[in-house]
């Protein structure tokens, strides 16, 4: 079983070769359509860039992932069943999906290709991730970013099947698969549509006030010209609660879970993935250099570790709200 | 490493003058040395849609569009989406030294009016094979992007 492989974000062949080059063990990546959950104008690979992704990725012995991590319709059905053909067609590593109905159709048309679950499957037990691996035969599972450490070592303690973590960048609230706000803001859901918060529902405007942040019309945020911004999500806006304005749901930050990496090593986490398949090929490159050199050094001697302030600086700089969170894995009480 | 400020005194003289030439220039420029790279991607979505880069510290604004034969200037008057900055970060921008997200998150990069037509043009410039593209600009501006890049990224950490 691999320990802590680096899999890294790619929205872009440049994007991934930045990755391959600056040290990620694998990719993961989308097509241009809703059957993943970065479906963004003019984001993911055509056949001919995926292509192009794999001879790159494979061919200096990376691994690519695919993530077809959304909910098809059944009016839709067919295009998800292309893409998982067209994944298997092309040899990617593995297909990540969240949809149990996928996950039988892949099994059945192509059972020699991997599967992961998706965070969107939002399994957070061991029991739902054995349930997974009984039915689907799935070979690893990504934990949605809402259990503790010791909750996460309880999963991994009890199940065969992979376990990947996020390591870096960008949080949902703690309802990973399972959110509504985006839904109930805009009409599209996350889960079918492929993007929270899209494109065509956001409106950013610089106004005497403030620059202004808008979703499908309605006010989420205001910024003064010295406040850092995040995402135009609805649970990282700013509400007006009993009289207060102030972040009701959740801050505009990042995760950052590098000075747990020891602990990670020690439980025997597969790999740690890093968030930011919407995000350039700079910085891909800015993070995966960190991130390498980290597990690099954990690997070597995991007492002697640390979590170098260059490296903490560097991951600041390109966080949401320029601000890290250790997110729901610190739970000392827990 | 870091570029110089623009002085201000130029800025406020260069917001006067009309917005017409730089536009042309630039899409001169640009179909010239980059739209042989950049043309193979599909940049459909954003046909005849008009745009403008405001580079703020500069007082310069450029109106554009983009069509399948390349950039086309477009004289001033209401635009689909507006991308505003220094004339620094775009520059650390076009170099690909710098992540757009982490500008908009520090507010260096603001983004106005049709948000999806913003991040087609963003997401499709970052799709952009940079080495190709200096590859195949004009022997000497090739050269120096790549010493410009090379020169400007950070040091291994």
């Amino acid at each position: 079983m691999p320990l802590l492989e680096l899999i890294c974000p790619a929205g872009s062949l440049p994007a991934l070769k930045a990755a391959v080059d600056h040290g990620a063990d694998g990719v993961y990546l989308g097509l241009k359509d809703n059957t993943n959950a970065r479906n963004f104008a003019g984001l993911n690979f055509d056949e001919k860039s995926l292509k192009e992704g794999i001879r790159y990725a494979q061919g200096r012995g990376r691994k690519v992932l695919m993530a077809l991590n959304t909910y098809p319709q059944p009016a839709t059905l067919p295009r998800w069943h292309k893409a998982v053909d067209t994944a298997a067609e092309l040899g990617v590593n593995a297909i990540i999906l969240a949809d149990p109905g996928l996950m039988g159709y892949a099994l059945k048309t192509h059972p020699d290709l991997r599967l992961h679950l998706s965070v969107q499957g939002s399994a957070t037990s061991y029991e739902a991730v054995n349930f997974y691996r009984e039915r689907f035969g799935i070979q690893r599972a990504v934990l949605p970013r809402v259990l503790s450490l010791a909750q996460v070592e309880n999963v991994v303690d009890n199940t065969d099947v992979e376990i990947e973590l996020f390591g870096f960048g960008g949080l949902c609230v703690m309802v990973e698969g399972r959110c509504l706000l985006s839904s109930y803001a805009c009409g599209d859901s996350p889960n079918t549509f492929g993007a929270c918060s899209p494109g065509h529902a956001v409106r950013w405007e610089q106004t005497a006030k403030g620059m202004e942040t808008r979703l499908n019309g309605v006010l989420i945020d205001r910024y003064a010209d010295h406040e850092k911004a995040g995402y135009p999500t609805l649970c990282k806006g700013r509400f007006e609660v009993q009289g207060e304005t102030y972040y009701a749901l959740e801050e505009p930050t990042s995760l950052n879970s590098l000075e747990m990496l020891p602990e990670m090593a020690r439980m025997g986490i597969a790999a740690v993935k890093i968030e930011g398949r919407q995000r350039s090929p700079a910085y891909v490159a800015q993070v995966t250099r960190v991130w390498r050199a980290a597990i690099d050094s954990v690997k070597r001697a995991p007492e002697q570790f640390k979590a170098l302030p260059a490296w903490m600086a560097e991951l600041a700089k390109v966080s949401e709200g320029s601000m890290n969170t250790l997110g729901a894995y610190y739970r000392p009480w827990k | 490493m870091k570029l110089p400020a623009f002085p201000q005194v130029f800025a406020r003289v260069i917001a006067r003058l009309p917005a017409w030439p730089p536009s042309v220039a630039f899409a001169a420029a640009c179909n010239r040395a980059a739209w042989p790279t950049l043309g193979e991607l599909d940049w459909s979505a954003a046909h005849g849609k008009r745009f403008r880069v405001h580079v703020k510290d500069v007082g310069l604004s450029m109106y554009l569009s983009v069509h399948e034969s390349g950039l086309r200037p477009e004289k001033t008057g209401p635009v689909d989406v507006t991308f505003t900055a220094t004339a620094e970060d775009f520059a650390r921008l076009s170099l690909r030294l710098e992540d757009p997200d982490t500008l908009f998150f520090n507010r260096r990069l603001l983004i106005e009016g049709d948000t999806d037509l913003g991040l087609t043009l963003k997401n499709l410039l970052d799709a952009v094979d940079w080495d190709e593209l200096a590859r195949r600009m004009p022997l000497a501006l090739g050269w120096v992007a790549q010493a410009a890049r090379q020169r400007l990224l950070p040091a291994p950490t």
